[in-house]
């Protein structure tokens, strides 16, 4: 049997998926440093094509697209990151009490969650944004409210086949609180499916990112790849490489997310991986 | 199944429906009195602002004076008689708006369901039969990028290939105003514009049953009742056709309910691409017109449709998997 790292490293389409996300957190780490001008400044002549003056073109008001790459992919990525975390946080909170109580705390708490996933998600991002005004913080609030159903779901049914088991009845009864047993003893054991669900949630929320973006609602004076499509989209027909350049980026920072999520799950899931 | 129970089984599945329903009107209720101002200081502030008495009337004139409860309560009211208030910015209710818009988009879910789920089963089943060939290893590969692509975008770039570069098809809309077709000719005019948003729309979901019937097939093929089957002396054809084919669509089916609020929520970007003129355009629109009584009228109407798709969709499966004990 192969370790965890082998499988998982040793899988071609991971280390693909990694090389082109570790490029991306890079670059959002050093956008300042790669690219100093503001996003928004006017550098040059407008609809300059790529490969000129400027490596990427410029767009129809003149500002660097390459420049406007680095910071769309810091903004987008943080964003993604920061709902996720939180999506992952609330989520593992409902789905870990309403699994280790269970009864009428269960009934409630499921019952909401099942709620949260039969409205249509993605329309009740658009009404948050739009009747809380369009910000970072609502944004990530946004994205976060429609993602963490899932989560809860994952986590409860760990926290169900786990809070059975003699190491936990053990902390029972040795006179644990119910908080501590829930921290120490179940939930670490439920982080190897919260780790796949989380990491391809990542993916789910950049998507939904660039889609709020694209239509006008993302947060106002910050670069995104959404933002940028949606200002080219008028000048399809003229300067393509407005709309396609951001758009290769999100597909594939989203696809190699994808690739080391699944890459993940079939580490940590070894007996799926005939399937 | 006796048809009693069926009728009972339909009777406590619509009673679900009701708690679903009454938590969107609860939550469209909290988020309107959320937003930033009350419809009475919208109105005043348009007409150039008033006098504070004139606010206080106008907000008596709405119930707004009223305790948020009393008000929560008449906007139920008012919705089980199907009035969703009225769009100030378009002059006119919010239900007659819904209802000019709602025909597109159904037309638009229609052509998708119909695309992605077709295909999408047929790719999954080609890919299981190929699994571990060239060609699995194309339509998965196909699949995962499919899967990964934003909407919007591929939207975009079909519209700068098929209708800018090719001429193909048109960039945008429904029909063509101005040829004032009719009968046979105006469905087929529809039709060469509904080709490129349903493929837009389709992608992901394609994508999604593609993936979830290739692993269903192949799950289904290792079970027990497969090697009775063989060991009966039936074919491979008839084994594929007749057991695993049909077992293995159930998961897909569940998958395409469960996604149809998601469907709705892309429909929007779609729409907005392609100026479609359904639902998704009209919330696009009344985004940024601030017309909040649309936007959740909008909001309403898409829950109540998914809560309707998921009720036909379990009736479907109660139908088609005996095995699901109802009653």
């Amino acid at each position: 049997m192969k370790s965890f790292w082998q499988r998982f490293l040793g899988n071609p389409r991971v280390m693909v998926g990694l090389g082109w996300v570790a490029l991306v957190v890079l670059v959002s780490l050093f956008a300042d440093i790669l690219a100093p001008r503001d996003p928004f400044a006017i550098v040059g002549t407008p609809f300059l094509k790529p490969g000129s003056e400027f490596l990427l073109g410029t767009d129809s008001l003149g500002r660097d697209i390459f420049s406007g790459l680095l910071h769309g992919a810091r903004t987008t990525l943080l964003i993604a990151i920061v709902s996720t975390l939180v999506a992952v946080a609330f989520g593992t909170l409902v789905g870990a009490v309403a699994g280790y109580y269970g009864g009428l705390i269960d009934d409630v708490l499921m019952r909401t969650t099942e709620f949260f996933q039969t409205i249509p998600s993605f329309l009740f991002a658009i009404v948050l944004i739009a009747i809380l005004s369009p910000s970072v913080a609502n944004m990530v609030t946004a994205i976060a409210v429609v993602s963490w159903p899932p989560i809860t779901r994952v986590v409860r049914a760990e926290v169900l086949s786990v809070k059975s088991r003699e190491f936990v009845q053990a902390a029972v009864v040795a006179g644990q609180r119910d908080s501590a047993i829930l921290l120490t003893q179940v939930l670490p054991n439920t982080l190897s499916p919260l780790i796949v669900t989380g990491s391809l949630l990542i993916a789910t929320a950049i998507l939904i990112e660039s889609a709020l973006s694209f239509l006008g609602l993302g947060a106002p004076n910050q670069m995104s790849w959404g933002f940028m499509i949606g200002a080219g989209r008028s000048f399809l027909r003229d300067a393509w490489w407005l709309v396609t350049i951001p758009g290769v980026a999100i597909l594939l920072t989203v696809l190699s997310i994808n690739l080391v999520g699944e890459g993940l799950n079939d580490a940590l899931n070894p007996r799926l991986t005939d399937l | 199944m006796g048809g009693s129970a069926l009728g009972k089984y339909l009777i406590r599945r619509l009673l679900q429906v009701v708690p679903v329903v009454l938590g969107v009107v609860v939550l469209n209720f909290l988020l309107l009195q959320l937003a930033p101002g009350d419809l009475a200081t919208v109105l005043a502030g348009e007409a150039g602002g008033a006098p504070k008495e004139y606010i206080d009337q106008l907000r008596q004139r709405f119930g707004q004076d009223q305790p948020v409860l009393i008000q929560l309560f008449n906007y139920l009211r008012n919705l089980l008689m199907l009035d969703l208030g009225y769009s100030f910015r378009q002059s006119a209710p919010v239900l007659d708006l819904l209802m000019q818009r709602l025909g597109a988009t159904l037309l638009l879910m229609g052509a998708t369901l119909f695309v992605s789920l077709g295909l999408g089963v047929l790719m999954g089943l080609l890919a299981a039969l190929w699994v571990r060939t060239w060609k699995d290893h194309v339509i998965s590969v196909a699949a995962i990028i499919f899967y990964a692509t934003p909407l919007f975008w591929i939207g975009l770039m079909l519209i700068l290939v098929f209708s800018i570069k090719l001429g193909w098809f048109p960039t945008s809309g429904m029909e063509d105003v101005v040829a004032f077709n009719e009968g046979f000719a105006r469905v087929v005019d529809i039709a060469h514009h509904l080709v490129l948003p349903t493929i837009t729309l389709s992608m992901f979901y394609l994508a999604l049953y593609a993936r979830l019937m290739r692993a269903s097939m192949l799950e289904q093929r290792g079970l027990d009742y497969v090697a009775m089957a063989r060991a009966k002396g039936l074919t491979e054809r008839q084994i594929t056709t007749r057991h695993v084919f049909r077992n293995a669509l159930l998961p897909v089916v569940t998958m395409a309910g469960i996604q149809f609020g998601s469907l709705l929520g892309g429909s929007v970007v779609v729409e907005s691409v392609f100026a479609w003129p359904g639902l998704g355009q009209l919330a696009y629109q009344s985004l940024f017109a601030r017309d909040f009584n649309l936007l959740l009228g909008i909001f309403f109407l898409s829950a109540c449709l998914v809560v309707v798709v998921n009720l036909v969709v379990d009736i479907i499966y109660v139908l088609l998997d005996p095995r699901i004990r109802i009653g």
